[in-house]
């Protein structure tokens, strides 16, 4: 499973700090930790409260290009911001995120053909999130036509069914679900499917057990990405274990330690 | 018909065995195995950068259980290591694989200075790169390879066999010596992915291992092993980095000994001529072993040798 690492974003207080006194070695260090758990991909994101989100976005990827060229998830609202991040951050970024609304993807399609990048696109319109799998799907196929209009390969489309925490919209998780198993039947080849996976366990008493079960269930159901914490330990066991019964790995005693060795 | 080409995300790593002068070894030539980044000989999909080795099989002891017909091809020189790695060096092999049975402890036992000096004799003989085998009891070899590894510093051979329970030893003198290590477990691929995480958790480069899953003659367990060397591979082309080393397989020592390379006429008079019908084992065995993807192949009869080096270069012909 391709991982997208979280951390790095201004939502973080140590981040926050780090934007804010121009400290890159806090940066470099949430960069590195992250990688060397097993990120594949590291998600940026200057926060809310950011002023000036152009400067410190530059200012955040420049950083992460000191100790690393690892792919970025440029992860903004702003169009500017957005294709400033991907112009700097080279081939194989990804845009985080458009969703089925036309006006975006219209918007955000075009850079993704421009800098080459991957495109996650979220299953909701202005109208919100759906709670069924038969709409979100509906939502899904619309995004495949827009990449195809615009000439971005739907190999680089990463559907992101949304879920919302489990206290607030249960019946969603199943639906999410039954959304990530029939992506792959919209087209060929299929988009890939990936997940903002702690949004599930907002609010929960135990958010670390309430994320892994979902991820455990959500790769059975053919998850291909998830923008996650790796410094989760458990979270990532969980991972490996799941993608080894589903037969990705080969199995030897030390299969955690031997995943992703090089 | 659409041409279905795949694209893996992973390759075999490629292993040098042998040292020229420049490296501080005394070989006149380095030999190199693995790399390919597609299944076997599929020029169209992928790059074999090598093309699979063979190494021929020197014993330091008569082997006496071989068959007439075997023997008869080394006759001169079967009492002779050092004469018998030159003869094979002659015979076209790209590296000489010497098998010290003469410190077996229910045989001859020789002790680790006498097999360490064989090791030096032919390397004076020959200028090929060699491979370096015990005489397969752990507890004798694990007291010997430090000497053989020593006694062959700077010549980066390939020594074996680590197995699970000598692999620390074995490690260890791998590294001392700088050569690279053969890994071998009982036709299992979990245990052969578990053999070499163990052997690279003391620190050992895992591109400088090479596998033995385990080798089967013809009609005695081939399948077995070619389904694990392919499974084996795939999990190479898949980019599991533990799974990613050179595969050796053991074609000789598997033909000669089974009974159809042995019963002669007389007995069999049903199977043919004994003396073709072994070569022939051997070369079906080999032809096998090249397609399920072995990157090294230790044979013995130079006929049989003959055959599949013109074999390997049909198939690497683009």
């Amino acid at each position: 499973m391709l991982i997208i690492g979280e951390k790095i974003n201004g939502m973080f207080k140590n981040v926050k700090e780090a934007i804010q006194s121009k400290n890159k070695s806090i940066i470099h260090e949430i960069a590195k930790k992250q990688l060397d758990a097993g990120a594949n991909v590291l998600d940026v994101n200057v926060g809310p409260a950011s002023v000036e989100p152009l400067k410190d976005m530059e200012w955040l990827i420049h950083s992460i290009r000191e100790i690393s060229n690892a792919p970025l998830a440029i992860d903004t609202t702003k169009r500017d911001v957005m294709e400033l991040g991907l112009s700097i951050a080279g081939p194989d970024s990804f845009i985080n995120s458009a969703s089925g609304q036309k006006e975006k993807l219209d918007m955000l399609l075009p850079l993704a053909k421009k800098y080459k990048s991957k495109v996650i696109a979220l299953t909701m319109t202005k109208s919100g999130v759906p709670a069924n799998a038969e709409s979100r799907l509906e939502i899904a196929a619309n995004i495949v036509a827009s990449c195809m209009e615009h000439e971005v390969e739907v190999e680089n489309l990463y559907i992101d069914a949304v879920i919302l925490p489990v206290n607030v919209a249960q019946e969603h998780a199943n639906a999410v679900l039954e959304t990530i198993r029939q992506c792959k039947l919209i087209c060929d080849p299929a988009p890939k499917t990936i997940l903002g996976l702690s949004n599930v366990s907002q609010g929960t008493i135990d958010r670390p057990l309430v994320d892994r079960t979902f991820l455990a269930m959500a790769l059975a159901a053919g998850l291909d990405a998830a923008i996650l914490n790796p410094l989760d330990k458990e979270l990532m066991n969980v991972m490996i274990t799941a993608e080894l019964l589903l037969g990705k790995n080969i199995y030897c005693d030390s299969y955690l330690e031997a995943y992703g060795k090089k | 018909m659409e041409h279905v080409i795949e694209k893996w995300p992973g390759n075999v790593y490629e292993l040098t065995i042998g040292a020229t002068k420049e490296d501080g070894g005394t070989r006149s030539r380095k030999v190199k195995a693995g790399g390919i980044n597609t299944l076997p000989f599929l020029h169209f999909e992928g790059l074999t950068p090598n093309q699979p080795l063979i190494a021929m099989e020197v014993w330091d002891i008569e082997p006496s259980e071989w068959p007439e017909n075997l023997k008869n091809e080394f006759n001169e020189v079967l009492n002779n290591a050092a004469q018998w790695a030159k003869k094979c060096e002659d015979l076209g092999a790209d590296l000489i694989c010497l098998r010290l049975l003469s410190a077996d402890p229910d045989g001859k036992n020789a002790s680790a200075t006498e097999v360490a000096r064989t090791v030096k004799d032919v390397l004076s003989a020959t200028s090929i790169p060699l491979m370096i085998l015990g005489c397969g009891n752990n507890e004798k070899d694990s007291s010997i390879i430090m000497d053989i590894s020593q006694i062959a510093k700077g010549e980066n051979c390939l020594i074996g066999m680590a197995v699970k329970e000598n692999f620390k030893t074995f490690t260890a003198a791998a590294q001392a010596g700088g050569h690279s290590l053969i890994a071998e477990t009982p036709l299992d691929i979990n245990l052969e992915k578990q053999l070499n995480i163990l052997i690279s958790d003391m620190g050992f480069g895992s591109d400088r291992i090479v596998i033995h899953p385990s080798t089967g003659g013809v009609g005695y367990g081939f399948e077995y092993c070619y389904t694990i060397i392919e499974r084996t591979r795939l999990a190479s082309l898949s980019n599991d980095k533990m799974m990613s080393q050179p595969i050796i397989t053991f074609v000789g020592q598997e033909t000669w000994k089974i009974k159809e390379c042995k019963a002669d006429e007389t007995e069999k008079p049903e199977w043919g001529s004994l003396k073709e019908r072994g070569v022939l084992w051997e070369i079906a065995t080999a032809s096998g072993y090249l397609q399920a993807g072995s990157d090294i192949l230790v044979m013995n009869h130079p006929k049989a040798v003959n055959e599949i080096k013109n074999h390997i270069n049909k198939l690497m012909e683009k």
